[in-house]
Protein backbone atom coordinates (compact mmCIF):
# COMPACT_ATOMS: atom_id res chain seq x y z
CA UNK A 1 0.00 0.00 0.00
CA UNK A 2 0.86 3.49 -0.40
CA UNK A 3 2.80 4.89 2.50
CA UNK A 4 0.93 8.24 2.66
CA UNK A 5 -2.13 5.91 2.94
CA UNK A 6 -1.17 3.71 5.54
CA UNK A 7 -0.02 7.23 7.55
CA UNK A 8 -3.47 8.07 7.39
CA UNK A 9 -5.17 5.10 7.70
CA UNK A 10 -3.06 4.76 11.02
CA UNK A 11 -3.69 8.39 12.01
CA UNK A 12 -7.12 7.34 11.57
CA UNK A 13 -7.26 4.35 14.03
CA UNK A 14 -5.20 5.77 16.69
CA UNK A 15 -7.43 8.80 17.27
CA UNK A 16 -10.57 6.96 17.07
CA UNK A 17 -9.39 4.11 19.41
CA UNK A 18 -8.38 7.32 22.03
CA UNK A 19 -11.39 8.54 21.40
CA UNK A 20 -13.94 5.27 21.85
CA UNK A 21 -11.41 4.29 24.87
CA UNK A 22 -13.48 7.63 26.69
CA UNK A 23 -16.71 5.46 26.36
CA UNK A 24 -15.20 2.14 27.30
CA UNK A 25 -13.80 3.87 30.10
CA UNK A 26 -16.96 5.26 31.36
CA UNK A 27 -18.81 1.54 30.52
CA UNK A 28 -16.48 -0.28 32.78
CA UNK A 29 -16.95 2.13 35.59
CA UNK A 30 -20.24 1.92 34.95
CA UNK A 31 -20.57 -1.76 34.83
CA UNK A 32 -18.50 -2.79 37.94
CA UNK A 33 -19.81 -0.68 39.78
CA UNK A 34 -23.66 -1.40 38.76
CA UNK A 35 -22.24 -5.18 39.24
CA UNK A 36 -20.90 -4.85 42.65
CA UNK A 37 -23.55 -3.11 44.04
CA UNK A 38 -26.84 -4.01 42.57
CA UNK A 39 -27.50 -7.25 44.98
CA UNK A 40 -27.08 -4.55 48.16
CA UNK A 41 -29.41 -2.12 46.58
CA UNK A 42 -32.83 -2.19 48.31
CA UNK A 43 -35.24 0.31 49.51
CA UNK A 44 -33.89 -0.61 53.16
CA UNK A 45 -30.54 0.12 52.27
CA UNK A 46 -32.07 3.49 51.73
CA UNK A 47 -33.85 4.07 54.79
CA UNK A 48 -31.47 2.44 57.35
CA UNK A 49 -28.57 3.18 59.36
CA UNK A 50 -25.08 1.64 59.17
CA UNK A 51 -24.47 -1.16 61.24
CA UNK A 52 -22.03 -3.67 62.67
CA UNK A 53 -18.61 -1.02 61.91
CA UNK A 54 -20.23 -0.57 58.85
CA UNK A 55 -20.59 -3.58 57.46
CA UNK A 56 -23.60 -4.00 57.48
CA UNK A 57 -27.30 -1.69 57.46
CA UNK A 58 -27.59 0.98 55.12
CA UNK A 59 -26.59 4.65 54.07
CA UNK A 60 -29.37 6.47 55.21
CA UNK A 61 -27.71 8.85 57.47
CA UNK A 62 -25.19 9.84 54.24
CA UNK A 63 -27.85 10.51 52.55
CA UNK A 64 -29.78 12.53 54.41
CA UNK A 65 -26.94 14.69 55.36
CA UNK A 66 -25.88 14.97 51.76
CA UNK A 67 -29.23 16.15 50.88
CA UNK A 68 -29.72 19.00 53.90
CA UNK A 69 -26.10 19.86 52.80
CA UNK A 70 -26.63 21.08 49.36
CA UNK A 71 -29.52 22.52 50.18
CA UNK A 72 -28.18 25.00 53.15
CA UNK A 73 -25.78 25.15 50.80
CA UNK A 74 -28.31 26.17 47.74
CA UNK A 75 -29.85 29.09 50.08
CA UNK A 76 -26.31 30.52 50.50
CA UNK A 77 -25.23 30.36 46.99
CA UNK A 78 -27.89 30.48 44.87
CA UNK A 79 -29.04 34.44 46.11
CA UNK A 80 -25.71 35.58 46.62
CA UNK A 81 -24.99 34.34 43.03
CA UNK A 82 -27.82 35.37 40.98
CA UNK A 83 -27.40 39.05 42.60
CA UNK A 84 -23.64 38.69 41.56
CA UNK A 85 -24.64 37.96 38.22
CA UNK A 86 -26.93 40.85 38.01
CA UNK A 87 -24.70 43.41 39.02
CA UNK A 88 -21.98 42.50 36.27
CA UNK A 89 -24.50 41.77 33.37
CA UNK A 90 -26.95 45.19 33.93
CA UNK A 91 -25.26 47.20 36.12
CA UNK A 92 -21.52 46.96 35.85
CA UNK A 93 -19.72 48.53 33.02
CA UNK A 94 -18.37 45.72 31.41
CA UNK A 95 -15.04 47.79 30.43
CA UNK A 96 -15.17 49.11 33.77
CA UNK A 97 -11.94 47.83 36.39
CA UNK A 98 -14.62 46.43 38.90
CA UNK A 99 -16.19 44.02 36.74
CA UNK A 100 -12.89 42.36 34.70
CA UNK A 101 -11.98 42.31 38.58
CA UNK A 102 -14.93 40.34 39.97
CA UNK A 103 -14.73 38.02 36.62
CA UNK A 104 -11.17 37.78 37.07
CA UNK A 105 -12.06 36.76 41.54
CA UNK A 106 -15.12 34.16 39.81
CA UNK A 107 -12.71 32.46 37.13
CA UNK A 108 -9.78 32.24 40.19
CA UNK A 109 -12.23 30.31 42.25
CA UNK A 110 -13.63 27.71 40.24
CA UNK A 111 -9.86 26.91 39.65
CA UNK A 112 -8.99 26.80 43.76
CA UNK A 113 -8.53 23.21 44.31
CA UNK A 114 -11.54 22.42 46.60
CA UNK A 115 -9.36 21.26 49.39
CA UNK A 116 -7.93 24.64 49.66
CA UNK A 117 -11.86 25.14 49.96
CA UNK A 118 -12.14 22.96 53.05
CA UNK A 119 -9.22 25.01 54.75
CA UNK A 120 -10.77 28.13 54.24
CA UNK A 121 -13.66 27.48 55.67
CA UNK A 122 -11.84 25.65 58.81
CA UNK A 123 -9.83 28.92 59.48
CA UNK A 124 -12.28 31.28 58.49
CA UNK A 125 -15.61 30.15 59.45
CA UNK A 126 -14.76 27.89 62.29
CA UNK A 127 -11.71 29.07 64.21
CA UNK A 128 -12.71 33.13 63.24
CA UNK A 129 -16.22 33.45 62.87
CA UNK A 130 -17.63 30.51 65.05
CA UNK A 131 -14.85 30.78 67.94
CA UNK A 132 -15.56 34.76 67.53
CA UNK A 133 -19.54 33.95 68.08
CA UNK A 134 -18.91 31.75 71.18
CA UNK A 135 -16.48 34.16 72.54
CA UNK A 136 -18.57 36.81 72.47
CA UNK A 137 -22.73 35.12 73.02
CA UNK A 138 -21.51 31.84 74.70
CA UNK A 139 -18.55 33.58 76.99
CA UNK A 140 -16.48 30.68 75.03
CA UNK A 141 -18.23 27.30 75.51
CA UNK A 142 -17.63 25.40 72.68
CA UNK A 143 -21.16 25.56 70.06
CA UNK A 144 -19.81 27.43 66.52
CA UNK A 145 -16.15 27.23 66.72
CA UNK A 146 -16.60 23.24 65.39
CA UNK A 147 -17.06 21.59 62.72
CA UNK A 148 -21.27 20.95 61.32
CA UNK A 149 -23.39 21.30 58.92
CA UNK A 150 -23.95 25.15 58.56
CA UNK A 151 -20.11 25.67 58.72
CA UNK A 152 -19.73 22.90 56.05
CA UNK A 153 -22.20 24.00 53.53
CA UNK A 154 -21.42 27.52 53.36
CA UNK A 155 -17.55 26.42 52.53
CA UNK A 156 -19.40 24.19 49.55
CA UNK A 157 -21.21 27.33 48.43
CA UNK A 158 -17.66 28.80 48.08
CA UNK A 159 -17.03 26.43 46.06
CA UNK A 160 -20.30 26.21 43.91
CA UNK A 161 -20.67 30.01 43.67
CA UNK A 162 -18.79 30.86 40.12
CA UNK A 163 -20.95 27.93 38.66
CA UNK A 164 -24.28 29.68 39.52
CA UNK A 165 -22.73 32.92 38.62
CA UNK A 166 -21.67 31.75 35.09
CA UNK A 167 -25.07 30.46 34.62
CA UNK A 168 -27.36 32.92 35.42
CA UNK A 169 -25.35 35.65 33.67
CA UNK A 170 -25.44 33.20 30.67
CA UNK A 171 -29.65 33.08 30.75
CA UNK A 172 -29.49 36.60 32.33
CA UNK A 173 -27.81 37.81 28.37
CA UNK A 174 -30.74 35.54 26.52
CA UNK A 175 -32.86 38.32 27.52
CA UNK A 176 -33.62 40.31 24.49
CA UNK A 177 -32.74 44.09 24.90
CA UNK A 178 -36.31 44.79 23.22
CA UNK A 179 -37.40 43.52 26.18
CA UNK A 180 -35.97 45.97 28.25
CA UNK A 181 -36.66 48.76 26.25
CA UNK A 182 -40.07 48.05 26.29
CA UNK A 183 -40.13 47.92 29.79
CA UNK A 184 -38.27 50.42 30.34
CA UNK A 185 -39.95 52.86 27.64
CA UNK A 186 -43.03 52.21 30.03
CA UNK A 187 -41.84 54.30 32.90
CA UNK A 188 -40.59 51.38 34.24
CA UNK A 189 -36.60 52.22 36.84
CA UNK A 190 -34.17 49.78 35.95
CA UNK A 191 -34.57 47.90 39.00
CA UNK A 192 -38.76 47.27 38.06
CA UNK A 193 -37.35 46.06 34.62
CA UNK A 194 -34.95 43.76 36.25
CA UNK A 195 -37.30 42.36 38.90
CA UNK A 196 -40.34 41.77 36.01
CA UNK A 197 -39.00 41.00 32.78
CA UNK A 198 -35.29 40.04 33.65
CA UNK A 199 -35.32 37.67 36.74
CA UNK A 200 -38.43 36.20 35.21
CA UNK A 201 -36.78 35.95 31.98
CA UNK A 202 -33.60 34.46 33.29
CA UNK A 203 -35.76 31.86 36.08
CA UNK A 204 -34.50 28.63 33.79
CA UNK A 205 -30.94 29.89 33.62
CA UNK A 206 -30.75 30.50 37.51
CA UNK A 207 -32.45 26.73 37.88
CA UNK A 208 -29.84 25.36 35.76
CA UNK A 209 -27.06 27.06 37.68
CA UNK A 210 -28.76 26.04 40.93
CA UNK A 211 -28.80 22.22 39.69
CA UNK A 212 -25.03 22.22 38.58
CA UNK A 213 -24.01 23.67 41.69
CA UNK A 214 -26.22 21.29 43.84
CA UNK A 215 -24.75 18.17 41.64
CA UNK A 216 -20.77 19.79 41.91
CA UNK A 217 -21.59 19.97 46.07
CA UNK A 218 -23.26 16.28 45.95
CA UNK A 219 -20.09 15.27 44.93
CA UNK A 220 -16.86 16.67 46.88
CA UNK A 221 -15.49 15.92 49.54
CA UNK A 222 -12.66 17.89 50.42
CA UNK A 223 -14.82 20.93 51.70
CA UNK A 224 -16.64 19.44 53.98
CA UNK A 225 -13.56 17.04 55.41
CA UNK A 226 -12.76 19.47 58.38
CA UNK A 227 -15.81 21.65 58.47
CA UNK A 228 -18.54 19.08 59.85
CA UNK A 229 -18.71 15.55 57.85
CA UNK A 230 -18.60 12.92 60.77
CA UNK A 231 -16.98 9.64 60.74
CA UNK A 232 -20.07 7.91 61.43
CA UNK A 233 -23.28 9.45 63.93
CA UNK A 234 -25.69 7.63 66.03
CA UNK A 235 -28.41 10.31 65.15
CA UNK A 236 -29.34 13.00 62.69
CA UNK A 237 -28.34 16.20 62.35
CA UNK A 238 -31.02 18.54 64.48
CA UNK A 239 -29.80 21.59 64.65
CA UNK A 240 -27.49 23.90 62.56
CA UNK A 241 -24.08 23.38 65.07
CA UNK A 242 -24.89 19.24 64.36
CA UNK A 243 -22.13 17.50 62.28
CA UNK A 244 -23.65 15.19 59.64
CA UNK A 245 -22.85 11.94 57.22
CA UNK A 246 -22.39 12.13 53.77
CA UNK A 247 -22.46 10.11 51.14
CA UNK A 248 -18.93 10.65 49.46
CA UNK A 249 -17.73 11.04 53.03
CA UNK A 250 -18.75 7.96 53.26
CA UNK A 251 -17.61 5.60 50.75
CA UNK A 252 -13.99 7.46 51.63
CA UNK A 253 -14.33 5.96 55.09
CA UNK A 254 -15.83 2.85 54.26
CA UNK A 255 -12.74 2.09 51.96
CA UNK A 256 -10.08 3.46 54.29
CA UNK A 257 -11.30 3.15 58.00
CA UNK A 258 -13.80 0.47 58.36
CA UNK A 259 -12.74 -2.58 60.74
CA UNK A 260 -13.03 -4.88 57.67
CA UNK A 261 -12.91 -3.18 54.17
CA UNK A 262 -13.50 -6.09 52.55
CA UNK A 263 -16.76 -6.99 53.94
CA UNK A 264 -17.68 -3.10 52.98
CA UNK A 265 -17.27 -3.44 49.41
CA UNK A 266 -20.94 -4.48 48.64
CA UNK A 267 -22.04 -1.43 50.57
CA UNK A 268 -19.26 0.54 48.79
CA UNK A 269 -20.34 -0.38 45.60
CA UNK A 270 -24.17 0.48 46.36
CA UNK A 271 -23.13 3.66 47.46
CA UNK A 272 -21.48 4.69 45.10
CA UNK A 273 -24.19 3.43 42.75
CA UNK A 274 -26.51 5.72 44.81
CA UNK A 275 -24.01 8.87 44.63
CA UNK A 276 -23.31 8.66 40.55
CA UNK A 277 -27.09 8.02 39.65
CA UNK A 278 -27.87 11.31 41.79
CA UNK A 279 -24.85 13.50 40.20
CA UNK A 280 -25.57 11.89 36.83
CA UNK A 281 -29.59 12.91 36.87
CA UNK A 282 -28.89 16.48 38.19
CA UNK A 283 -26.10 17.00 35.65
CA UNK A 284 -28.94 15.21 33.09
CA UNK A 285 -31.41 17.51 33.77
CA UNK A 286 -28.88 20.08 34.06
CA UNK A 287 -28.48 20.04 30.27
CA UNK A 288 -31.94 19.14 29.24
CA UNK A 289 -32.83 23.14 31.02
CA UNK A 290 -29.88 24.91 29.18
CA UNK A 291 -30.57 23.12 25.90
CA UNK A 292 -34.10 25.07 26.63
CA UNK A 293 -32.54 28.47 27.28
CA UNK A 294 -30.34 28.35 23.85
CA UNK A 295 -32.94 27.52 21.65
CA UNK A 296 -34.86 29.94 23.20
CA UNK A 297 -32.07 32.47 22.94
CA UNK A 298 -32.10 31.57 19.30
CA UNK A 299 -35.37 32.09 18.53
CA UNK B 1 -54.76 76.84 15.91
CA UNK B 2 -52.04 74.12 15.99
CA UNK B 3 -50.59 73.70 19.72
CA UNK B 4 -46.73 72.75 19.83
CA UNK B 5 -46.31 69.38 21.86
CA UNK B 6 -42.53 68.36 21.21
CA UNK B 7 -40.06 71.20 19.73
CA UNK B 8 -35.97 70.38 19.56
CA UNK B 9 -33.66 73.15 19.29
CA UNK B 10 -30.32 72.46 17.50
CA UNK B 11 -30.56 68.76 18.41
CA UNK B 12 -26.77 67.39 18.10
CA UNK B 13 -25.78 63.38 18.89
CA UNK B 14 -23.01 61.49 18.36
CA UNK B 15 -22.34 57.56 18.98
CA UNK B 16 -18.38 57.93 19.82
CA UNK B 17 -17.15 60.16 17.21
CA UNK B 18 -19.52 59.38 14.81
CA UNK B 19 -21.84 62.31 13.78
CA UNK B 20 -25.56 60.48 13.71
CA UNK B 21 -27.85 63.65 14.25
CA UNK B 22 -26.69 67.60 13.45
CA UNK B 23 -28.63 70.45 14.21
CA UNK B 24 -32.16 69.17 14.31
CA UNK B 25 -34.76 72.13 15.16
CA UNK B 26 -38.28 70.83 14.59
CA UNK B 27 -41.62 71.63 16.11
CA UNK B 28 -44.15 69.11 16.26
CA UNK B 29 -48.07 69.89 16.65
CA UNK B 30 -49.97 68.41 19.01
CA UNK B 31 -52.84 65.92 18.38
CA UNK B 32 -51.36 65.14 14.85
CA UNK B 33 -49.04 62.88 12.92
CA UNK B 34 -45.51 63.65 12.13
CA UNK B 35 -44.15 60.90 10.20
CA UNK B 36 -39.99 60.88 10.00
CA UNK B 37 -38.75 59.53 6.82
CA UNK B 38 -35.10 58.81 4.74
CA UNK B 39 -32.78 56.06 3.21
CA UNK B 40 -31.57 54.11 6.36
CA UNK B 41 -29.31 55.39 8.96
CA UNK B 42 -30.49 58.80 7.81
CA UNK B 43 -31.20 59.54 11.70
CA UNK B 44 -34.83 59.12 11.75
CA UNK B 45 -34.87 56.61 14.44
CA UNK B 46 -32.34 58.54 16.37
CA UNK B 47 -33.74 60.84 16.69
CA UNK B 48 -37.26 59.58 17.62
CA UNK B 49 -35.46 57.76 20.17
CA UNK B 50 -33.92 61.31 21.80
CA UNK B 51 -37.74 62.36 22.71
CA UNK B 52 -38.11 59.89 25.20
CA UNK B 53 -34.34 59.99 25.76
CA UNK B 54 -34.35 56.06 25.35
CA UNK B 55 -30.64 57.00 23.86
CA UNK B 56 -29.74 57.28 27.12
CA UNK B 57 -29.12 53.79 27.23
CA UNK B 58 -26.46 53.14 24.47
CA UNK B 59 -23.24 53.54 26.07
CA UNK B 60 -20.87 57.14 24.50
CA UNK B 61 -23.62 59.05 23.34
CA UNK B 62 -22.82 62.43 23.51
CA UNK B 63 -26.40 64.95 22.95
CA UNK B 64 -25.82 68.77 22.57
CA UNK B 65 -28.92 71.08 22.31
CA UNK B 66 -32.71 70.86 23.57
CA UNK B 67 -35.73 69.11 23.45
CA UNK B 68 -39.04 70.89 25.01
CA UNK B 69 -42.23 68.73 25.31
CA UNK B 70 -45.20 71.45 26.52
CA UNK B 71 -42.13 73.75 27.22
CA UNK B 72 -40.19 71.70 29.35
CA UNK B 73 -36.39 70.93 28.68
CA UNK B 74 -36.43 67.15 29.06
CA UNK B 75 -32.71 67.05 28.32
CA UNK B 76 -32.30 69.45 31.90
CA UNK B 77 -30.61 67.63 34.88
CA UNK B 78 -33.67 67.98 37.26
CA UNK B 79 -35.54 65.81 34.68
CA UNK B 80 -36.94 62.65 36.17
CA UNK B 81 -36.75 60.32 32.69
CA UNK B 82 -38.76 57.96 34.39
CA UNK B 83 -41.46 59.97 34.50
CA UNK B 84 -41.09 62.01 31.52
CA UNK B 85 -41.13 58.06 29.58
CA UNK B 86 -44.75 57.83 31.66
CA UNK B 87 -46.00 60.20 29.72
CA UNK B 88 -44.36 58.86 26.03
CA UNK B 89 -45.49 55.93 24.64
CA UNK B 90 -42.88 53.61 22.69
CA UNK B 91 -43.82 50.96 19.91
CA UNK B 92 -41.05 49.41 17.98
CA UNK B 93 -39.96 48.06 14.88
CA UNK B 94 -40.03 44.52 16.17
CA UNK B 95 -43.48 43.74 18.47
CA UNK B 96 -41.94 42.89 21.63
CA UNK B 97 -44.10 41.71 24.30
CA UNK B 98 -43.60 39.89 27.50
CA UNK B 99 -43.26 36.28 28.02
CA UNK B 100 -46.43 37.27 29.87
CA UNK B 101 -50.27 36.60 29.18
CA UNK B 102 -52.16 39.02 27.47
CA UNK B 103 -53.89 40.89 30.54
CA UNK B 104 -50.44 41.33 32.21
CA UNK B 105 -48.45 42.44 29.11
CA UNK B 106 -51.23 45.64 29.62
CA UNK B 107 -51.38 45.59 32.79
CA UNK B 108 -47.76 45.88 33.12
CA UNK B 109 -47.09 49.80 32.98
CA UNK B 110 -50.43 50.28 35.12
CA UNK B 111 -49.20 48.11 38.06
CA UNK B 112 -45.71 49.35 37.98
CA UNK B 113 -47.10 52.97 38.08
CA UNK B 114 -48.34 51.54 41.44
CA UNK B 115 -52.03 50.47 40.80
CA UNK B 116 -53.36 47.60 42.55
CA UNK B 117 -56.97 47.35 42.16
CA UNK B 118 -58.02 44.79 40.67
CA UNK B 119 -61.17 46.49 39.01
CA UNK B 120 -59.39 49.49 37.72
CA UNK B 121 -56.78 47.12 35.83
CA UNK B 122 -59.43 45.29 34.76
CA UNK B 123 -61.12 48.91 33.03
CA UNK B 124 -57.60 49.64 31.76
CA UNK B 125 -56.83 47.07 29.93
CA UNK B 126 -60.50 46.21 28.28
CA UNK B 127 -59.81 50.00 27.16
CA UNK B 128 -56.03 49.88 25.92
CA UNK B 129 -57.48 47.14 24.51
CA UNK B 130 -60.35 48.44 22.52
CA UNK B 131 -58.36 51.43 21.74
CA UNK B 132 -55.75 49.26 19.52
CA UNK B 133 -58.84 47.44 18.08
CA UNK B 134 -57.66 43.88 19.22
CA UNK B 135 -60.25 43.86 22.30
CA UNK B 136 -62.29 41.45 19.81
CA UNK B 137 -59.90 39.18 19.26
CA UNK B 138 -58.13 38.33 22.41
CA UNK B 139 -61.02 39.53 25.19
CA UNK B 140 -61.68 35.49 25.60
CA UNK B 141 -58.10 34.37 26.08
CA UNK B 142 -57.05 37.34 28.14
CA UNK B 143 -54.91 34.84 30.30
CA UNK B 144 -53.00 33.48 27.01
CA UNK B 145 -49.18 34.38 26.68
CA UNK B 146 -48.64 37.10 24.37
CA UNK B 147 -46.18 34.85 22.35
CA UNK B 148 -49.04 33.10 21.15
CA UNK B 149 -50.59 35.86 18.78
CA UNK B 150 -49.57 36.73 15.61
CA UNK B 151 -46.96 39.43 14.48
CA UNK B 152 -49.94 41.96 13.60
CA UNK B 153 -51.73 40.64 16.57
CA UNK B 154 -48.79 41.13 18.78
CA UNK B 155 -47.89 45.09 17.67
CA UNK B 156 -51.16 45.83 18.37
CA UNK B 157 -50.76 44.68 22.32
CA UNK B 158 -48.05 46.41 21.85
CA UNK B 159 -49.68 49.41 21.16
CA UNK B 160 -52.11 48.79 23.91
CA UNK B 161 -49.54 48.42 26.46
CA UNK B 162 -48.06 51.34 25.02
CA UNK B 163 -51.39 53.37 25.75
CA UNK B 164 -52.62 51.78 28.88
CA UNK B 165 -49.88 54.21 30.61
CA UNK B 166 -52.35 57.02 29.44
CA UNK B 167 -49.49 58.75 27.44
CA UNK B 168 -49.69 62.17 25.87
CA UNK B 169 -47.80 61.19 23.47
CA UNK B 170 -46.65 57.75 21.14
CA UNK B 171 -43.76 57.58 19.14
CA UNK B 172 -43.45 54.80 16.93
CA UNK B 173 -40.40 52.80 15.40
CA UNK B 174 -41.29 51.20 11.60
CA UNK B 175 -44.73 49.44 13.39
CA UNK B 176 -45.76 48.00 10.18
CA UNK B 177 -42.38 46.74 8.78
CA UNK B 178 -42.59 43.60 9.86
CA UNK B 179 -46.08 42.70 9.34
CA UNK B 180 -48.43 41.76 6.17
CA UNK B 181 -50.28 44.28 4.40
CA UNK B 182 -53.72 43.31 6.28
CA UNK B 183 -52.15 43.78 9.19
CA UNK B 184 -50.31 47.18 8.08
CA UNK B 185 -53.78 48.47 7.08
CA UNK B 186 -54.99 47.75 10.42
CA UNK B 187 -52.25 49.42 12.28
CA UNK B 188 -52.67 52.65 9.66
CA UNK B 189 -56.50 52.62 10.81
CA UNK B 190 -55.23 52.37 14.16
CA UNK B 191 -52.98 55.20 13.88
CA UNK B 192 -55.90 57.62 12.24
CA UNK B 193 -58.34 56.78 15.08
CA UNK B 194 -55.78 57.53 18.04
CA UNK B 195 -54.61 61.07 16.51
CA UNK B 196 -57.43 62.29 18.50
CA UNK B 197 -56.23 61.95 21.55
CA UNK B 198 -52.41 61.83 21.04
CA UNK B 199 -49.43 63.23 19.51
CA UNK B 200 -47.75 60.74 17.04
CA UNK B 201 -44.49 60.42 15.75
CA UNK B 202 -43.56 57.66 13.41
CA UNK B 203 -40.65 56.37 11.53
CA UNK B 204 -41.49 54.95 8.23
CA UNK B 205 -39.48 52.98 5.34
CA UNK B 206 -43.13 53.41 3.19
CA UNK B 207 -43.38 56.36 1.41
CA UNK B 208 -47.14 55.26 1.05
CA UNK B 209 -47.27 54.92 4.44
CA UNK B 210 -46.18 58.15 5.66
CA UNK B 211 -48.39 59.52 2.92
CA UNK B 212 -51.56 57.98 3.79
CA UNK B 213 -51.28 58.82 7.88
CA UNK B 214 -49.52 61.64 8.85
CA UNK B 215 -50.45 65.46 8.40
CA UNK B 216 -46.69 66.34 8.79
CA UNK B 217 -43.22 65.23 7.48
CA UNK B 218 -39.80 65.42 8.23
CA UNK B 219 -37.48 64.24 5.64
CA UNK B 220 -34.22 62.89 7.47
CA UNK B 221 -30.59 62.34 5.11
CA UNK B 222 -27.19 61.42 6.49
CA UNK B 223 -28.25 62.98 10.02
CA UNK B 224 -29.64 66.43 8.72
CA UNK B 225 -33.35 67.35 8.89
CA UNK B 226 -33.78 68.19 4.75
CA UNK B 227 -37.06 69.08 4.43
CA UNK B 228 -40.19 70.00 7.15
CA UNK B 229 -44.31 70.59 6.27
CA UNK B 230 -47.27 69.55 5.74
CA UNK B 231 -47.61 65.76 3.76
CA UNK B 232 -49.12 67.12 1.39
CA UNK B 233 -46.71 69.46 0.73
CA UNK B 234 -43.33 67.24 1.00
CA UNK B 235 -45.38 64.53 -1.51
CA UNK B 236 -46.31 67.28 -4.29
CA UNK B 237 -44.55 70.16 -4.10
CA UNK B 238 -41.00 69.35 -2.05
CA UNK B 239 -38.34 72.47 -1.89
CA UNK B 240 -35.68 70.72 -1.95
CA UNK B 241 -34.56 68.60 -5.06
CA UNK B 242 -33.31 65.91 -2.26
CA UNK B 243 -37.07 65.38 -0.91
CA UNK B 244 -38.57 65.00 -4.22
CA UNK B 245 -35.70 62.17 -6.04
CA UNK B 246 -36.11 60.49 -2.65
CA UNK B 247 -39.93 60.75 -2.88
CA UNK B 248 -40.23 59.52 -6.12
CA UNK B 249 -37.63 56.79 -5.56
CA UNK B 250 -34.73 57.77 -7.22
CA UNK B 251 -32.65 57.39 -4.02
CA UNK B 252 -32.86 55.46 -1.07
Amino acid sequence: MDKRKLIDTTVISITGLMALSIIVIILIIMIVIIIGGKNYLTWEFLTSSPQEGMTKGGIFPALYGTVLLVIIMSIAAVPFGTITAIYLSEYANPKSRIAKTIRFAVRTLSGVPAIIFGLFGLGFFIKFIGAGLDNSLYSGELKWGQPNILWASLTMSLLTLPVVIVSVEEAIRTVPIDMREASLALGATKWQTIRKVVIPGSLTGIMTGTILAVSRGAGEIAPILFTGAAYYLAHLPTSLSDQFMNLGYHIYIMSTQSANVDETLPIQFATTLILLVLTFSLNLLAILLRSRIRNKSVK
Amino acid sequence: MKEIKISSESLTLYYGNKLALSNITLNIFKNKVTALIGPSGCGKSTFLRTLNRMNDLIPNVKITGNVFIDGINIYDNQIDVVNLRKKIGMVFQKSNPFAKSIYENVAYGPKINGIRDKKKLDEIVENALKQSAIWDEVKDRLNDSALGLSGGQQQRLCIARALAVNPEIILMDEPASALDPISTAKIEELIFQLKDSYTIVIVTHNMQQAARVSDYTAFFYLGELIEYGKTKKIFTNPDKKQTEDYITGRFG
